[in-house]
């Protein structure tokens, strides 16, 4: 963990400290309730996305609940849960092909309605990510990743940090922004392998 | 190539003079450009014809019951068109539900003019290959709100427990992403790809900027979008399953977006990329 991690794990660390407010009160539980009730009810199949995708897991529903904003001890239990689900590459290896890692950060296509059963799945990255300097659409929702490497090295270690982050982000951050594209199947290995190929390689633009 | 076509191929190449003008200047937005051209044809937005087929519509007898929706009360009393939507969604003591427009429209088209429900709700929005009646009609009603400011009421019960739930729907994260409105719209000053992104939780401006500017015509797509359609395609971006059109979820939803708003001037229906 760098200086800036550091710092950056301290002030969520001392932000969950202060705040932690959930709808509470009875009221408000029955509020909970009828809302479960009517998202159960409402939402129904299309295409590939089946109504059954509105049940919550464990990690969503507390979110939802806290609106973001987890008590400390349940964000450490939910973190610590989801990290023990990783499951690293069986070769060992982290880094793929940075040009199939670029390709696949450029593409914000899979799992809605109107994606098919079979269609590959993007990254999504640039929705959210600045990546290569070359690229000017980029989303602003999550931190710019440009230098991800060049300021990082590429070391073993923070190879499996960019590996386990793709998987799943909410083992380092319990209600992040970002999906888990391992976890929840999104990503094949190989892909996510791609991915830390081009934050980590040097050859990848996100470094040049 | 009908109308529709002629115009959408007429305001493509507008858009894309207005944006070669200003491509040089750096630090100016996709909405920033959207904005200068939403002021070059202010005049002109071709949500107008919609308007004016949801009009017709309006006027003329038409169902199993050969009626207008002349008599329709969309809460200011049978017919009144004027001011209506600026204080939609609202609880309504003959169906004992908050009602959003669509809603209320598809109440008034199954009870006076006798369609079926199915009918309506089966294909509730417009296409390139077919107009939607319900759709129109919605666009027709929101223009005469226009000027007229937001109050959207959270007096009755069922309004402030619409809101609430409305809120909890914003909140609530599902799927295989994760998402909910909320991992998109509770942050100022961000945006997807070149799209900026309306902070709708805690930023009033942005919240009152987005909705009172849909329904609207959407370029891209050549036609004049819903709210309920707006919502519908959030979810499927948000990878959902598809909300029911008009169902009580997506009328909590609107009515809690709709009270943030309040006190804004609506000046749809909007124009839109």
């Amino acid at each position: 963990m760098n200086t800036k991690s550091m710092i950056g794990f301290a002030v969520s660390l001392s932000l969950a400290m202060v705040a932690a407010p959930s709808q509470a009160g009875d009221a408000s539980k029955d509020l909970d309730a009828k809302t479960a009730m009517i998202v159960k009810r409402d939402f129904r199949d299309k295409g590939i996305a089946k109504a059954t995708r509105v049940e919550q897991d464990e990690l969503q529903a507390a979110c939802s609940k806290y609106v973001d904003n987890l008590p400390k001890k349940l964000k450490a239990k939910l973190e610590a849960k989801e990290a023990e689900a990783i499951k690293w590459p069986a070769d060992g290896k982290f880094m793929g092909d940075w040009k199939a890692g670029e390709k696949l950060a450029q593409s914000g296509r899979g799992m809605t309605w109107s994606d098919k059963e079979g269609d590959p799945n993007g990254g999504n990255c640039y929705n959210c990510h600045q990546l290569s300097s070359s690229e000017i659409a980029y989303g602003t929702i999550g931190p710019s990743l440009l230098n991800f490497g060049k300021t990082r090295g590429n070391g073993e270690d923070i190879q499996r940090y960019a590996y386990a982050r793709i998987y799943n982000a909410k083992a380092g951050n319990a209600c992040a922004n970002m999906p888990r594209f391992g976890h929840m199947g999104i990503l094949t290995e190989a892909q996510m392998k791609d991915l830390v190929a081009l934050l980590l390689d040097p050859e990848s633009p996100v470094n040049k | 190539m009908n109308t529709n076509q002629i115009c959408r191929a007429v305001m493509v190449l507008a858009l894309s003079t207005s944006l070669t003008a200003v491509a040089e200047e750096k630090a100016v937005t996709d909405s920033d450009r959207i904005e200068q051209y939403r002021e070059m044809i202010s005049d002109g937005n071709p949500a107008e014809f919609d308007e004016m087929r949801g009009e017709e519509l309006w006027k003329t007898p038409g169902g199993p019951k050969n009626v207008s929706l002349e008599k329709c009360d969309l809460g200011k009393g049978p017919g009144v068109v004027k001011g209506a939507y600026a204080e939609m969604p609202r609880y309504f003591k003959d169906t004992k539900m908050v009602q959003d427009l669509e809603s209320r429209l598809l109440t008034c088209m199954t009870t006076l003019q006798g369609i079926p429900e199915e009918q309506i709700t089966a294909k509730p929005f417009a296409s390139e290959k077919k107009e939607s009646d319900i759709s129109s009609l919605a666009t027709y009603v929101v223009g005469q709100s226009k000027g007229m400011k937001m109050k959207v009421s959270t007096k009755h019960p069922k309004e402030k427990e619409a809101y609430e739930i409305g809120k909890r729907i914003f909140n609530y994260r599902a799927g295989p992403y994760d998402f909910a409105c909320s991992t998109c719209h509770a942050t100022s000053g961000v945006r997807i790809r070149m799209q900026d992104l309306p902070n709708m939780r805690s930023s009033k401006k942005d919240a009152q900027a987005a909705y009172t500017s849909w329904p609207a015509y959407r370029v891209s797509q050549g036609l004049t979008r819903s709210f309920q359609w707006r919502l519908n395609d959030c979810f499927r971006q948000q990878r959902f399953p598809e909300p029911k059109f008009a169902s009580e979820a997506t009328i909590a939803l609107t009515t809690y977006l709709a009270v943030s708003a309040n006190g804004a001037e609506y000046v749809g229906p909007g124009l839109k990329r």
